[in-house]
């Protein structure tokens, strides 16, 4: 890995100079690419880990123009990290691979991803790169514009003492809210400058703002209100309308396919679930389940920092919502139990908040106890599952593998390489995921199991995530360990979840335990629930929901959920094209494959 | 000086044919061309730094896949991904052959045919070693060229 000179581009020379961030496992590759980089003109930093990747991403925002990334990685599928730099860092990412199937390239876009190179990949593709960036920075300058102007309303206001009260009215015209163009600029020094130098006022959906959002989009209501309503009770100064649209909209895609997870999860058995939990807990470093009924926002806020292995966990336990996709076609009658379903809202969170803090405790060694009390015996599901070994890179795939067949049609390979970071907290996992599963099933009595069966099947990582919450799965993953508003989304969909399946499945037998030994073989449970692989597990079959910004379902209402199972279609046909890019259009391809990522609640960056 | 020129010249040839045949033969396609074009000043002997990192490297890939293979039950989803990482690999120094036993492979073991996987991976293993025979054999008299060339240069 290396470093790079610089932290910012030189304008002038675009796209010469251009800083690229490339990440691939394969050495050869890395050094071909970097001097095919290099020959463009272009300054660039190699990376062998996606992990190392997104470290050296979030050390210094600004401090890369694109990212380009394989997509099969040990340690980290290339579409988890696609996910993560969208929604963090918000960056072009362009993914490769030498697999060019439809579904790949598919699966790629629908994460994200600007563009898809198949390898060998030729000089002329990568001269071309930087139209990506370019065209960000140019819908940026658009964003930047309109926050601008209330920039400049509050810059006038402050320097207003400064002048006589003749400026008093040009102060007023500009807090009217039009855009300035020509404004004295006495005071500003911000320069548009031509969109390859503008230096992008971002917005970044910090765990504290999306939190504020969620809060103000909770008294509304998910589905009815607007942005304008929405921003005006965040009561952030700074944030303009288009900023809270935007972000609305890629939570509500998110919202919705978590749905679309937890209908897939009922009708696969609850792989997924093992995904969720790991993203709530890791959203909450805390660990605890019962400690949330205070918190759902509080917890939210404290994601905290379970540390470096969060991250990991937060990706792998990403619910996928690939699954949720494919069940929501046969989602009619989950919905409705979902909406009959729906506990208090305050169990909810907690729950939400558990199962962050599960996840986030998978991360560490989580061991989050449900404090929900659960309906079903988890327990004597996991000595099975324990057994499971999880050695980093293989078990993951022996589980994917394992699991494919039965659950899911899984297209993806095993590349799960991302494993590693599981393999340390197998005992943790399992037990997590036990807990995970219970507050899912005190909340909802019905017979949910099947996603807890499916969750508990597909690894400590979802189990774990159930028990903290409810159970809402791991898009609030991955994204947890960024935003701690995670909870309140993991709250949100574990419901969803619940509900769902069991409506679903009509399932006859309630009790977890057996819908978990018997749904799954046990060779899968064991696997599932001893390794974190199950999060990987869920990685590559939910795959393809994590949209560029992570949602955090957190509807404090459950109202929301119906809504949610009711309205994706709305939600879809509202969602402006731009949108469709990043999000997991899954929609269309709920019956094709189960890989789409699972959406990762914490991140959710407008 | 026309004979140092004149044995240059031959030497250049020579190591044309080299490729041309290497390349006639089926062994390399259009990628390494394009490691070729990225060698400069710079990197004067990037391809050769290339291929020797891919042969380096590749141990651990092959490795992995024997592994795989000697699993009983073999999981082919396992063997699958270890072999895609070959394959990708491979295909980054432009090794034809090998990647059409690659290609080969994959295809048993899409359908888990683990008799058809074994076989093909010899054959794998086969274009593998002739591929690096043949190309250090060919860097080796680049470098003679090389330093034909500069003993030949005008001081």
């Amino acid at each position: 890995m290396e470093t790079t000179g610089f932290s910012s581009p030189r304008p002038d020379a675009f796209p010469a100079g251009l800083r690229v961030l490339v990440v691939d496992d394969d050495p050869t590759w890395l050094k071909i690419l970097e001097k095919m980089l290099k020959k463009c003109l272009y300054e660039v930093t190699t990376c062998n880990l996606a992990r190392e990747a997104l470290d050296l991403l979030r050390e210094k925002k600004d401090r890369f123009d694109i990212v380009i990334s394989d997509v099969n990685m040990p340690d980290m599928d290339g579409f988890k990290l696609l996910e993560h730099v969208g929604l963090e860092m918000d960056l072009p990412v362009i993914m490769m691979s030498v697999d060019g199937e439809t579904s790949r390239v598919m699966k790629g876009v629908q994460h994200g991803a600007c563009d898809y190179l198949l390898k060998p990949i030729r000089m002329k593709e990568l001269r071309n790169i930087w139209q990506h960036v370019f065209r960000k920075r140019i819908h940026e300058v658009r964003d930047i514009e309109s926050q601008e102007s209330l920039e400049e309303i509050q810059m006038m206001r402050n320097g207003m003492e400064q002048y006589d009260d003749g400026y008093l009215f040009c102060g007023a015209d500009l807090i009217s809210g039009k855009k300035r163009k020509d404004v004295d600029n006495k005071q500003d020094d911000r320069h548009y400058g031509d969109p390859s130098s503008v230096k992008k006022a971002r917005v970044v959906w910090t765990v504290e703002l999306h939190q504020k959002f969620v809060k103000a989009v909770n008294q509304f209501g998910y589905d009815k209100v607007g942005p304008k309503k929405i921003l005006d009770s965040m009561g952030v100064p700074w944030l303009t309308r288009e900023n809270v649209a935007s972000h609305l909209q890629k939570y509500r895609l998110y919202l919705s396919r978590l749905q679309k997870e937890n209908e897939l999860k009922a009708t696969f058995g609850g792989m997924k679930q093992s995904d969720i939990s790991s993203k709530d807990t890791a959203g909450n470093v805390c660990p605890q389940n019962s400690s949330n009924a205070s918190q759902n926002n509080v917890t939210n806020g404290s994601y905290g920092i379970c540390g470096s292995k969060i991250p990991i966990k937060n990706v792998d336990s990403k619910i996928h919502v690939e699954d949720m996709k494919i069940a929501s076609v046969q989602m009619a009658e989950p919905k409705e139990a979902l909406i009959g379903d729906i506990t208090d809202p305050q169990k909810c969170s907690n729950s939400r908040t558990g199962l962050n803090h599960s996840f986030r405790q998978i991360g560490l060694d989580v061991k989050c106890e449900p404090t929900i009390p659960t309906q079903y015996s988890w327990t004597e599901v996991p000595p099975v599952q324990f057994k499971q070994e999880h050695k980093p890179h293989f078990q993951s795939q022996s589980w994917s593998s394992e699991v494919r067949p039965v659950q899911f049609k899984q297209e993806h390979k095993p590349h799960f390489q991302s494993e590693s970071s599981f393999s340390h907290l197998p005992l943790a996992r399992n037990h997590i995921q036990v807990d995970c599963t219970e507050p899912i099933l005190s909340h909802h009595p019905m017979p949910s199991t099947n996603e807890k069966d499916k969750r508990a099947d597909i690894g400590p990582n979802c189990i774990k995530s159930r028990s903290q919450g409810i159970g809402i799965v791991t898009p609030v993953e991955s994204t947890a360990e960024l935003f701690s508003v995670q909870p309140k989304s993991h709250l949100t969909h574990c419901q969803e979840f619940q509900l769902i399946p069991s409506s679903m499945w009509n399932t006859k037998n309630h009790s977890l335990e057996h819908i978990l030994l018997n749904d799954v073989d046990s060779s899968q449970r064991n696997l599932i629930l001893g390794t974190g692989s199950s999060f990987r597990l869920w990685d590559e079959e939910l795959q393809g929901y994590s949209p560029r910004g992570d949602f955090h379902p957190q509807n404090a209402g459950f109202e929301n959920i119906e809504s949610f199972a009711y309205s994706n279609q709305e939600i879809i046909d509202d969602v402006p094209p731009l949108l469709y890019d990043s999000l997991n259009f899954d929609y269309g391809n709920a019956s094709e494959t189960m890989e789409y990522p699972v959406i990762e609640q914490g991140l959710f960056i407008a | 000086m026309s004979n140092s020129s004149s044995r240059e010249r031959n030497l250049h040839r020579q190591l044309a044919n080299m490729k041309h045949s290497l390349f006639d033969q089926g062994y390399l396609d259009e990628q390494f061309i394009q490691l070729e074009e990225l060698q400069d000043e710079e990197n004067p002997n990037f391809v050769e730094e290339v291929v020797s990192l891919y042969y380096w490297d590749s141990v651990r890939l092959i490795q992995n896949i024997e592994q795989a293979l000697e699993q009983n039950p073999i999981d082919f989803a396992k063997l699958d991904n270890h072999m895609h990482q070959f394959k990708g690999s491979s295909c980054s120094i432009g090794a034809k052959k090998l990647k059409k036993e690659c290609t080969q492979f994959e295809k048993y073991c899409k359908t888990g045919n683990g008799e058809g996987c074994k076989r093909t991976f010899q054959q794998v293993k086969k274009e593998y070693a002739t591929l690096k025979k043949k190309l250090e054999r060919y860097f080796q008299f680049a470098r003679q060229v090389g330093c034909v060339e500069k003993a030949c240069r005008p001081k």
